[in-house]
């Protein structure tokens, strides 16, 4: 191992060549194996393997447009598509659709409000894959009038509920340190509901998808991602303001995390109720709005929580409902015009690991006076924080 | 579709306009994409050619003076092109999607010489009366034909009237249903009045091969073939359908025609109509002669009354010329 000459040679070497000399092995070895490899196994055998995703369906009076990509390994050509045991004139998908291809059907047919449709799309090979429309309803058209209502959404159910909780910040100065710890556990209990939620609703909806991006790896990669990414910034933000000896002031920062979180929940949030607008599946009663915003302003108490011992700046807590309230009208947007279940579900993944992060920060400010982060107040507060959320959660299925 | 291909007379854009009466918002009724139709060279044969093709065979006299008509069928792998850019692994008996259809005479000695060109075992099973070693069933006179091999079916042309052969090999549904049938026309000893004749074989295309019903509906092998070229005929003149029905998967076809009635002679072997109507149902292996007379010019829809089968292919236009 240790023989004087070659030794010496290589650690002469800069690292640069080395790990450049390590590359080109690297690369040689799998060029050869791509291009002599493949002619050394078997070839697979059978008909191809032909899978198509309906990503988004609009309906238009006479017309219903497919969105579909081929999330299978092999080439897929539409040759012809059925309706409800109907063959019926089309245009797009004319050339065959590669792996991970997308394409827009646009299918001339007279199709009756209310009612189920039964699609069937025959590829080049004879294969049928079907699509199901549970009731037919024309989808809204993303104009002006489209923008306004989901800006409208957004308004009622983030922005202005988060800000109505913050008003409960007089009450907590009033009330002391042992209530402010028990509120911070109010809002992990009440974070933690949220990640579970969310979780499940993302699993749910990546169902729903084509797989064809990961599916539930997608969901899981984007929580990570966020956890990830903000756990850097917070690092970041702590590095700086140490150097700037300002190390007392981590209320208002801890309120910025727990607002990034909600925010990035509350995207999601926004996300299902644009969406389901958009399929012509939402009622947009008035008791969905309360709900969501009796829901949401318990998500302003929680932002305000680690605010308790901090001077009161208006501009700053409106900022504060901003960041975790805006993002509900986009969400609201996006959601009514994104075409994929599965990149809606990594969209809600990110907010799931945004919350994970603002709970992991969360729990070392649950301590009281004597430093223990579990008490008797302290578990009731965050059974109740989980509760809270459960219940008025029970308002708003969308 | 190809250069020579099947839009003879009208364009595809015509017959959609046409299709469509207006008022129900563009939509032009169950078509193909754009209107188009399959490429019958690629096929090799024309739905319109096989109307009226009729397959005499060859001749000769038997010792007793009788006649001999003799035909040489060979079983067929063959893609076909079922609706445009679908393509379908068929079994065909000469490379066609209805078989030949053979004619002959009452009072005659048949013989098929029998040659399986397929990569699959097949029988030809003719519907007669016949020996039952010539019934073209595994187990029995020649038995399953193994491909590369041959056989000779011989047997007395009776009794007269409309009659169809298809593949006997096991699964009997899947030989079927890939396209192993075909007519055998027997003509009573005094004739038919003169007449345009032409003959129609109701079948399906089951192309997912799920046994569940089919993808593709149709007569004479392409779905909406006469809709994009449809059958001509002349007004007031006889016109003499010979309809079978070989569908497989589904339990019942039907065959009703626009505008007109017909007379219907149960499986042609009486020389009087049964019923005089616009609409008839046929099982599998049910199949009779319908005739009628177009005392008006213009287009005239047929198609089975069963609608899905109507707008997975089945139906086609009659068009009435002075």
């Amino acid at each position: 191992m240790r023989d004087g000459e070659g030794d010496s040679a290589l650690s002469r070497m800069p690292l640069w060549a080395m790990a450049l000399g390590v590359l080109a092995v690297v690369a040689a070895v799998l060029v050869a194996i791509g291009s002599f490899g493949g002619d050394t196994l078997p070839e697979r055998k059978g008909p191809p393997i032909e899978n198509l995703a309906v990503e988004k369906t609009v309906l238009e009076p006479g017309q219903i447009d497919l969105s579909i990509r081929n999330a299978g390994p092999d080439e897929v050509s539409v040759a012809q598509v059925i309706v409800n045991d109907s063959y019926v004139n089309f245009s797009g998908g004319g050339t065959p659709i590669g792996r991970l291809g997308e394409e827009t059907l646009s299918l001339s047919y007279p199709w009756i409000e209310g009612n189920p449709y039964e699609i069937g799309l025959l590829t080049s090979t004879g294969v049928v894959i079907p699509h199901t429309i549970e009731a037919a309803v024309e989808t809204p058209e993303a104009g002006g009038d489209f923008l306004l209502s989901m800006i409208l959404i957004g308004l009622y159910v983030g922005v202005i509920p988060v800000t109505l909780g913050m008003l409960a910040l007089p009450l907590l100065r009033r009330g002391g340190r042992r209530w402010t710890s028990a509120l911070i556990a109010f809002t992990v209990g009440l974070l933690g509901f949220l990640a579970i939620d969310g979780s499940l609703e993302a699993l749910e909806l990546s169902a729903l998808g084509s797989g064809v991006f990961g599916g539930d790896a997608l969901v899981f990669l984007a929580a990570g991602l966020a956890f990830l990414t903000l756990s850097g910034i917070d690092a970041w933000m702590k590095g700086r303001r140490r150097k700037s000896e300002k190390a007392g002031a981590s209320g208002w920062q801890l309120a910025l995390m727990v607002a990034i979180g909600i925010g990035l929940h509350n995207f999601g949030e926004g996300l299902a109720i644009g969406s389901a607008y958009a399929v012509g599946e939402l009622a947009l009663g008035s008791a969905l709005i309360i709900g969501f915003a009796i829901h949401n302003t318990t998500e302003g108490l929680a932002i305000v929580a680690p605010l308790a011992s901090e001077k009161p700046r208006i501009r700053a807590l409106l900022g504060l409902g901003l960041i975790a309230g805006g993002p509900a009208v986009l969400g609201a947007l996006v959601g009514g015009s994104v075409s994929s279940d599965e990149i809606a579900a990594a969209l809600i993944g990110i907010g799931v690991g945004a919350i994970l992060q603002v709970v992991v920060q969360l729990i070392p400010a649950m301590k009281d006076e004597a430093g223990r982060t579990f008490t008797p107040v302290s578990t009731a507060a965050l059974a109740a924080g989980a509760l809270a959320l459960y219940l008025t959660g029970l308002l708003v299925t969308v | 579709m190809n250069a020579d291909g099947s839009m003879t007379g009208v364009s595809s854009a015509e017959m959609i306009d046409m299709h469509s009466p207006g008022g129900h918002g563009g939509h032009a009724g169950a078509m193909f994409r754009e209107g188009r139709s399959v490429d019958n060279g690629f096929n090799g044969f024309d739905p319109t050619d096989v109307l009226r093709d009729f397959d005499w065979g060859r001749t000769s006299k038997l010792p007793d003076g009788r006649t001999l008509r003799e035909w040489d069928i060979n079983a067929i792998d063959k893609e076909l092109e079922v609706a445009p850019g679908v393509k379908f692994p068929a079994w065909t008996f000469d490379g066609r999607v209805p078989g030949p259809t053979l004619r002959a005479k009452q009072g005659e000695r048949l013989r098929i010489n029998f040659g399986n060109g397929s990569a699959h075992p097949h029988t030809m099973h003719f519907h007669g009366i016949h020996p039952a070693d010539m019934d073209g069933v595994p187990g029995q006179g020649a038995g399953l034909i193994q491909p590369g091999e041959s056989t000779v079916y011989e047997f007395e042309s009776e009794p007269f009237g409309l009659h169809m052969f298809h593949c006997h090999a096991e699964p009997l549904a899947e030989h079927i249903a890939r396209g192993m049938y075909g007519t055998l026309i027997i003509e009573p000893k005094e004739g038919r009045p003169p007449a345009d004749e032409m003959v129609m074989v109701q079948a399906g295309y089951n192309t997912t091969f799920d046994g569940q019903g089919n993808e593709l509906y149709f007569v004479n092998g392409i779905p909406f073939a006469y809709m994009y070229e449809p059958v001509k005929v002349k007004k007031d003149q006889l016109v003499r359908l010979y309809l079978t029905n070989l569908l497989e998967y589904d339990p019942i076809n039907s065959f009703h025609l626009h505008g007109n009635f017909f007379d219907y002679y149960p499986t042609g072997t009486r020389l009087e109509p049964s019923e005089f109507t616009d609409t008839i149902a046929q099982v599998q292996g049910q199949r009779g002669i319908l005739e009628m007379r177009f005392p008006h010019t213009g287009r005239f829809m047929f198609h089975a009354h069963k609608t899905e089968f109507a707008e997975l292919g089945w139906m086609g236009f009659f068009e009435v010329e002075e």
